[in-house]
């Protein structure tokens, strides 16, 4: 601390620092925020549930006769496909809700509301990992909703599945999450969004084990599996998938855990003016 | 850093550090200069109006105060902070009306402040206390409950002065604030911030192109083409430049005759 500051702080009455109460408080409006926009957003939330509810009850009922799964781990007797592309769906909700929530900080830094949150005097780095929790907050929100309307289609995993998956929706809804907000600060203008959906959203999607086991797609592709097998998405659905049954995929945490610190890590350092790639464009 | 010369001075003087400190800012947009070793100051408790026409980089300093941007060259201090070295503590005094539009047209005004509360560490309670205070007396206070989309134009802006003095700062910055705004918005905002200034007794950095926003006491900084071209009091402009008018001495000192007629700068 220089000479200065030393001085003109002792000068000013003002305090110094920032206590947990305001690190809480700065948090909790974070999160209240974006639960009231999305509160606000209800044709959000409806297209949110009617997206994997449709692929639960179209696309995996016509698809249940043509898909065969055999046993796989962590499942220990032959199941429908329904509930083989559960954890896939939830995973649906998270992708698209972390990308949904980059989207929203692309629009506003378009409109300028971004810059709100930005001036905040919390540390940079609090304030994103606090919007990255709030996104996370909201698709947990959507995940135990469609649960809900699942157990209706007969897609049931044992009671403590859905205390147990909780911390598995964590982790993977911060690595999805931290994910959109890289590529929300590699996109600068909303019309470029549309390619995310293209290069990013489809591709992890169907190149991972959401819809089918992977040892179906090493018989058709064993290029193609090791992609399968590389695609973050791919872990974060088993993850999902075995903590639904109180079992925990190891390298799947391992690989969801690296791939949220790596994306998160990103975007810090992507919306840090002093390196980031925010303040090199003109906004 | 200009801002060195506090080291010398008795804490009588420290105390009266400069509210905002720009010593020698330079900005680059590639290979665009935008600001030019920009230096000035805003004593504690004046109205200063940053004068300069479009493309002057008056939108880029304001970033690069609130550290949107990191400064490339020179150093910004608010009152006596480094925004570099400690940036949570100069932006905890700094409140910003932007000039692109920033509040959540989804929620309440209250809701809206609420929320800029929240990012400064202030509770539901505090927010609501320092909002009946800020709005006592003014029609906004019935209207705290309404959705930011129902309000026009000038009231919006009226929501985002307020906003800006939620978290109690020592310096407030406005860029072009009444920027697309009627006749009569103009003056409401005029008026509601030099209402708030008396009120709060803090510092103002008003950016502007709109010489009739200026007053006779307030400090003038003139930017054009991104350097600083004069600096200080009205009268002390105008009096150097041999004018009868600031617009006068504006037009001697940048060869505009009108602001808004200014060309975009390009070096």
């Amino acid at each position: 601390m220089s000479a200065i500051t030393e001085r003109a702080e002792a000068a000013d009455d003002g305090p110094a620092g920032f206590t947990f109460a305001q690190y809480w408080i700065c948090f909790a409006g974070i999160v209240w925020r974006e639960g009231l926009r999305f509160l606000h957003q209800r044709e959000r939330f409806v297209s949110a549930l009617v997206r994997p509810l449709l692929w639960l009850f179209i696309f995996a009922a016509g698809f249940r006769q043509v898909l065969g799964v055999s046993i796989v781990a962590p499942y220990q007797t032959y199941i429908l496909y329904e509930v083989y592309i559960t954890p896939g769906l939830i995973g649906m909700i998270q992708l698209f809700n972390g990308m949904q929530s980059s989207l929203s900080m692309v629009y506003d830094r378009e409109t300028g509301s971004m810059k709100t949150l930005l001036v905040s005097p919390l540390p940079r780095w609090f304030l994103l990992v606090s919007k990255l929790l709030a996104g996370v907050a909201v698709s947990i929100v959507q995940v135990y909703v469609f649960f809900a309307i699942a157990w209706f289609w007969e897609v049931r995993p044992p009671a403590i599945g859905y205390l147990t998956v909780l911390p598995a929706l964590i982790l993977s809804g911060l690595m999805l999450g931290a994910l959109g907000m890289l590529l929300s600060s590699l996109v600068h203008q909303l019309e470029n969004f549309a390619g995310v959906m293209n290069f990013v959203i489809f591709p992890m999607y169907f190149a991972s084990s959401a819809l089918y086991p992977l040892w179906r797609i090493l018989e058709s592709s064993p290029a193609l599996y090791k992609l399968c097998q590389a695609n973050p998405f791919t872990h974060a659905v088993e993850l999902v998938r075995f903590a639904l049954y109180g079992q925990v995929n190891w390298m799947a945490l391992g690989i969801v855990f690296g791939c949220t610190v790596l994306f998160l890590g990103g975007a810090i350092l992507a919306y840090d003016p002093a390196r980031g790639l925010i303040g090199r464009k003109r906004q | 850093m200009g801002s060195t010369d506090l080291r010398d001075m008795p804490d009588t003087l420290v105390r009266a550090a400069p509210a905002l400190d720009v010593v020698g800012v330079s900005h680059s947009y590639g290979s665009r200069l935008a600001l030019d070793d920009v230096s000035f100051r805003v004593p504690q408790g004046s109205f200063t109006a940053l004068l300069g026409p479009n493309g002057a980089g008056k939108s880029t300093l304001f970033s690069l105060i609130t550290r949107l941007y990191n400064t490339q060259k020179g150093g910004i201090s608010i009152l006596g902070r480094s925004l570099a070295e400690k940036p949570g503590e100069a932006l905890r005094r700094l409140g910003v009306v932007f000039q692109a539009r920033t509040l959540d047209l989804d929620l309440s005004i209250r809701q809206n402040l609420a929320y800029h509360a929240a990012l400064h560490g202030l509770s539901a309670k505090v927010a609501r206390t320092r909002t009946a205070q800020i709005l006592e007396g003014s029609d906004l206070a019935d209207r705290l409950g309404d959705k930011a989309r129902t309000l026009s134009g000038g009231q919006l802006r009226r929501v985002e002065i307020v906003r800006a003095f939620m978290h109690s700062p020592r310096l407030i910055l406005l860029d072009e604030p009444t920027v697309g705004l009627d006749i009569g918005s103009r003056a409401e905002i005029v008026a509601e911030v030099r209402r708030l200034v008396r009120q709060e007794g803090v510092s103002v950095l008003w950016a502007t192109h709109l010489i009739d926003e200026i007053e006779e006491s307030d400090r003038v900084v003139v930017l054009h083409h991104g350097k600083v071209l004069a600096e200080g009091t009205v009268a002390d402009i105008v009096e150097e430049q041999g004018a009868s008018t600031v617009r006068d001495a504006f037009a001697s000192l940048t060869g505009l005759v009108r602001l808004d007629a200014a060309p975009e700068f390009v070096p």
